[in-house]
């Protein structure tokens, strides 16, 4: 285990280098959803019913979960890439274990995540979002974004390690864009008509954006939702524990196996 | 199994769907010394190097690296092992100095830093060392790739093709690399296309073909094999057949035809075939000449001449040698 612990940090160090040797890129993911709050607060938001401030203060945590189900493109580029360029099976002939390159992978996904939150929240704030509820409740709602990036970050890896491909995974990752649309992550779930609505209310982006409201405060939980959005915590808790229970065993498997 | 051979394999197989890689590979090598996998295209070298480096795993066969079982000490093998494969293996997206660090921190070497200034400096790499490797040539890269196998001293270490398309300068220093590893007594384990490779460093020689190991011996042993490429230009057709009876004659081997150049060829069977020997033979069958060449084996040639008792297609493959030299 403290050799995991070892490797994995050393991964981890690696990855934070490569951002180190080219802050663009971290710059360049974040603009991402600061234009989509801008765009779509502003001009989504002065075509609706509710008033434009209350529309982007739903706004905010939905696309926080939206960037945070990023993860998947971002796992799976960056897997598919090492791959690719052959540095992973370089660390396949390294006395590792077979979890850390991923785990390594996964962390600094976080690290870089939690810097690139802060400038999107400057901008929230300045557009009117604020946090509604208590601090600790919002702190809550940060470290649930956490977790359910950790969770996609590894649903990625396994899929960048299974194409190999690093054009596959860019084709592959450019389809992720569209599960926020099937979401509440944008729109409020419950005006969509019936099988629509029951599909983007099992969407787990859904679950983390209800929570994620419900803990700012910014919105309160819908009505006669399904299980995991009626109850928003608890739904995302354990849509995050799914996603890792299956594909933290899939990847470090896959990592192992290798092409044999 | 005794614990003199660094690699030991025994009837290694692998099959890829309908392709079977390897056929039963057996290698033997003796620990401290280098070995050259010697082969064409598709003949099973990268297969073998990813099966004996725990990259993939056998279907049938075992293997003993380093003191310990391939499949079942896995990560015991890859304590005593490093691999530059074919292509590059780095990240690039650090520089060249980041990424000898980090492979030193994941082999746990002792003062990581030292050791890659060390490296940087050995393979004339630290004047770039601090700029991303994505810049750099295809021969620095693979000079940095060669390098990171060698953050700590591995006991094995497996060369896939190191100097295939590198420049002369690289070539050279990638050898002296090798060389000195020996001394320090790291098995080498290298597969190449280059007669010249396996014949500058390979203490022992294993010919692979279709997935086997067909023939084995030093450099000297393979050569001694097979004799020189004899060949013969004649003014006219009719005479091509007189000239090829008489090569034929003092080398033992099936010669094959340039029609279109009246010329005539064969890979002697006998080493000790001369120019003078084979103008005098010429010249007594009354056989005018307008050229007559002698030049040592390419790797073709051995190739050739080894396998072609074992497969039965090799008149086609003479053809298609015969084609080659003459767009050369």
């Amino acid at each position: 285990m403290s050799m995991l612990a070892y490797h994995g940090t050393a991964m981890l160090g690696r990855q934070l280098l490569r951002l180190r040797n080219n802050p663009g890129l971290l710059i360049l993911t974040q603009t991402m959803p600061i234009s989509m709050l801008l765009f779509f607060g502003y001009v989504f938001g002065s075509a609706l019913a509710v008033p434009g401030e209350a529309y982007r203060s739903f706004l905010v945590p939905g696309l926080l979960v939206a960037t945070a189900s990023g993860g998947i493109m971002a796992g799976m580029f960056q897997a598919a890439q090492d791959t690719h360029r052959g540095v992973t099976n370089r660390f396949r002939t390294l006395p590792m274990s077979r979890a850390a390159v991923p785990l390594g992978q996964a962390a600094a996904d976080l690290v870089a995540t939690a810097v690139g939150t802060v400038p999107f929240l400057l901008v929230g704030l300045a557009v009117g979002w604020r946090v509604e509820g208590s601090a600790l409740e919002a702190v809550g709602a940060l470290a649930l974004l956490m977790l359910f990036r950790f969770a996609c970050t590894w649903a990625g890896i396994y899929l960048g390690l299974l194409t190999r491909n690093e054009e596959a995974a860019g084709q592959l990752g450019g389809a992720t864009f569209l599960l926020p649309l099937l979401s509440s992550a944008y729109i409020p779930a419950d005006g969509l008509p019936g099988w629509l609505r029951t599909v983007a209310e099992w969407n787990p982006i859904s679950a983390v954006a209800t929570a994620l409201r419900d803990l700012f405060g910014n919105a309160p939980v819908p009505d006669g939702a399904a299980w995991p959005v009626a109850h928003p915590v608890a739904g995302s808790v354990v849509w995050c524990a799914v996603l890792l229970g299956v594909f933290v065993p899939l990847a470090v498997r896959q990592y192992a196996h290798g092409e044999r | 199994m005794t614990s003199t051979y660094a690699v030991l394999s025994e009837g290694l197989e692998k099959r890829f769907g309908e392709v079977r890689a390897l056929r039963g590979l057996d290698l033997a090598v003796p620990e401290g010394s280098v070995c050259g996998i010697l082969g064409p295209n598709g003949a099973g070298k990268t297969t073998a190097v990813r099966l004996l480096t725990t990259l993939l795993r056998p279907d049938a066969g075992s293997a003993r690296v380093a003191g310990h079982d391939l499949v079942r000490e896995a990560a015991a093998v890859r304590e005593r092992i490093s691999v530059t494969g074919q292509g590059t293996s780095i990240d690039e997206d650090l520089t060249g100095r980041q990424n000898l660090r980090l492979f030193g921190r994941l082999h746990r070497v002792r003062g990581p830093a030292g050791r890659t200034a060390e490296l940087l400096d050995r393979f004339g790499l630290t004047e770039a060392a601090d700029r991303p490797a994505s810049t750099w040539s295809g021969g620095m890269r693979r000079r940095l790739d060669l390098a990171a196998s060698l953050v700590r001293r591995p006991d094995v270490l497996f060369l896939d093709e190191p100097t295939t398309g590198l420049d002369p300068v690289s070539r050279t220093l990638i050898w002296d690399v090798v060389r000195g590893l020996t001394a320090e007594g790291t098995t080498v384990l290298l597969t190449t296309q280059y007669l010249e490779e396996a014949d500058q460093l390979a203490d022992d020689i294993a010919l692979v073909d279709r997935g086997r190991v067909t023939h084995t011996g030093s450099p000297a042993q393979l050569k001694s094999l097979v004799g020189a490429h004899a060949e013969v230009v004649v003014p006219d057709t009719d005479t091509l057949a007189r000239a090829a009876a008489v090569l034929d004659r003092l080398t033992g081997a099936q010669p094959s035809f340039d029609h279109e150049r009246n010329a005539v060829g064969a890979v002697s069977k006998d080493p000790t075939l001369t120019i003078p020997l084979l103008v005098r033979a010429l010249d007594t069958a009354g056989v005018p000449l307008l050229d007559v060449s002698l030049r040592p084996p390419t790797l073709d040639d051995v190739f050739l001449r080894l396998t072609e008792t074992t497969p039965p297609e090799t008149t086609g493959a003479t053809g298609t040698t015969d084609e080659k030299e003459r767009a050369a």
